[in-house]
């Protein structure tokens, strides 16, 4: 749900910048040379960021995934592409600010941009719903993706939610629908779609936005049929503990890594060291540069080679014996 | 109901011996306690002869009471589960399913005459591990699918799932996309699909095939959603109101064609499937 904490395991990250800060401050003040203590400083820093990242459990990358910290859609809209507006509503209930999108342009060219939107203080959050859409944002997605698809416009998703809401509004209006209806209108659009997983890519609320001939996540991100904790919750009747939590988060297989080996997603856009929150900057030029190539190789295919394609693709995932 | 096959009828025993009818014989209603003899439910559908609660039956029984009489052929019978992840316990899980449940995984697929019009039908199996869906109930369902692209039948599918097999992780999600992209293509060659949702029809399931007929249809009382009833009492913090979530507040919310008694199902399908294909009529169904 966004947290802006310190992880437990960025706590030696957290205490080393600080010392940095800190030389850097005395320095400022007394006009001090001290780049020569801090360069072996900023240089363990970096050693001890690729450590600790190249090493998470999964449990702790859906720790960095939900981190508030993290660049979000916005953040990317104003980072990788240029002259974005906003456009809101469903044309049915209501606007859901949980999940965001506009025209804006990448390289010059248009595009739809539509993402989760999570928040990052309490107002937000509350505004966001913690980034978790009601039907009417599924609905919203969808209208925009048809305007794209009128207008011959290719559909950037960003993916960044733990689920769907449940709740009494949601069923009652017909969030399986809206969810369902997505993924039927998705695999018959006749531009281009290339989804990202940015952050936690939670089950049928995410798949939402994610039927698409590209389908990438950030390095640090997760992709799941199901939350950890609903995981442990159920097979385990135990949600809460740290064990059972880094138990179902490894056996779910949820790491961009494995979801490239169970090829459901196509590349894995690398973050910084010490993540993408360490740099947004970095993370967001990458997603720009991936996003562009993509586009670039989908222009290719005409729209109804480009829609039989994306569904080969799709019927092709799943393990079976036969 | 000729369609239905009856067990056999057994001679009329004299009270004497009808009064010593073993324990086992007798079945007792989940919903009101009424009691009756196994027979009288079979005879009944497995509806409650009292209350009209729908008990839950096993898929092969939907295809007898949906398909006619010898025209069933089962399809895609090889397919099996495997275990992707390397998922905890999920091999012994499988093995005990088939044991329990038969080897059609949680869901039978079918092709048959329904009412003399050829269809193809999956019917999920609760009793295979909650009627979960993982790569071989999303397989089977787009081979279906595919079946009917190919042949111009139209599709059924009887829904009664808890969701996504969690043990097969993303690749069961990712059967949502599989099987609403083959459902896609039979919109727009005009293949008429039928969603038939039975208790329970919730998660993964209920967010994407079982949502996109060109008409859906409920059995009564069936529990129906997105979030399960127990997720979102939590998220709410207090009881859900009476009735939330049944089939008769989806058809309220309209988010159903129609709530069916299971005894008029074939019917109201047939009836569906000749409007929607350019076909008379059915005789033989008593006009009403
Ligand atoms: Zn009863």
């Amino acid at each position: 749900m966004g947290t802006s904490v310190t992880l437990e395991f960025e706590k030696p990250i957290v205490e080393l910048e600080k010392q940095i800060d800190e030389l850097k401050r005395l320095a400022g003040g007394q006009q001090l040379d001290v780049d020569q203590e801090i360069e072996p400083l900023q240089k363990k820093l970096a050693e001890l960021r690729d450590e600790i990242y190249k090493n998470l459990s999964p449990w702790q990358r859906v720790q960095v995934a939900r981190s508030a910290k993290r660049p979000f859609t916005l953040d990317y809209l104003q980072l990788v592409f240029t002259d974005f507006i906003e456009l809101h509503g469903d044309r049915a209930f209501r606007e859901d600010a949980a999940i965001v999108g506009g025209w804006a342009r990448l390289e010059g060219e248009t595009v739809m941009v539509i993402g989760h939107q999570r928040g990052r203080d309490t107002k937000e959050i509350l505004k966001r719903n913690f980034g978790m859409p009601h039907p009417e944002g599924y609905r919203k997605a969808l209208r925009l993706m048809k305007l794209a698809e009128k207008f011959h416009v290719p559909v950037i998703t960003f993916i960044d939610t733990m689920g769907a809401w449940a709740g009494l509004g949601a069923e009652e209006r017909g969030q399986s629908e809206a969810i369902a209806r997505n993924l039927f209108e998705m695999s018959r659009l006749e531009v281009p779609i290339i989804a990202t997983v940015i952050g936690e890519g939670g089950s049928g609320g995410a798949l939402a936005l994610g039927i698409a001939d590209r389908t990438n996540m950030l390095e640090n991100a997760v992709y799941s049929v199901i939350t950890v904790e609903g995981c442990a919750a159920i097979l385990w009747k135990d949600g809460k503990s740290q064990e059972m939590r880094e138990k179902a988060a490894a056996a779910l297989r949820i790491t961009a890594q494995d979801l490239l080996e169970l090829r459901v997603i196509d590349e894995i856009i690398p973050e910084p060291p010490g993540g993408a929150h360490a740099n947004h900057e970095t993370t967001a030029q990458a997603v720009h540069d991936t996003l562009a190539r993509q586009i670039e190789e989908l222009r290719r295919y005409k729209p109804d080679k480009l829609v039989r394609r994306r569904r080969e693709k799709f019927l092709r995932m799943g393990q079976f014996l036969e | 109901m000729a369609w239905w096959k009856k067990s056999e009828k057994k001679a009329r025993q004299p009270r004497r011996e009808r009064l010593e009818i073993p324990a086992d014989v007798w079945e007792k209603c989940e919903a009101c306690g009424h009691t009756d003899i196994r027979e009288k439910f079979e005879r009944n559908l497995n509806v409650c002869p009292n209350c009209d609660y729908h008990r839950r039956i096993r898929a092969a029984d939907y295809c007898n009471l949906m398909l006619d009489d010898g025209s069933m052929e089962e399809l895609e019978v090889e397919l099996r589960s495997t275990d992707p992840l390397g998922f905890p316990d999920y091999p012994a899980r499988l093995k005990k399913a088939i044991t329990n449940a038969g080897d059609t995984d949680a869901l039978l697929a079918c092709t048959g005459m329904l009412d003399s019009l050829p269809v193809n039908i999956g019917v999920m199996d609760f009793a295979f591990m909650g009627g979960s869906m993982g790569s071989v109930v999303g397989e089977k369902i787009a081979r279906l699918g595919v079946r009917s692209l190919e042949r111009k039948y139209p599709l059924i599918v009887v829904s009664a799932s808890g969701g996504a097999r969690m043990q097969e992780g993303v690749l069961s999600l990712m059967q949502m996309g599989k099987v609403s992209a083959v459902l896609a293509q039979l919109a727009e060659r005009r293949i008429p699909y039928i969603s038939i949702l039975t208790n329970p029809t919730t998660g993964g399931v209920s967010a994407s095939y079982a949502m996109l007929g060109d008409a859906i249809i409920a059995e009564p009382g069936a529990v129906i959603g997105f979030a399960g009833p127990r997720v979102i009492k939590q998220t709410l913090g207090q009881d859900l109101p009476e009735g939330f979530q049944t089939s008769e507040f989806l058809l309220d919310h309209g988010m159903l064609d129609s709530v069916v008694h299971r005894r008029n199902l074939k019917r109201t399908v047939s009836q569906l499937l000749r409007h929607m294909s350019g076909r008379p009529a059915a005789t033989g169904w008593a006009a009403s």
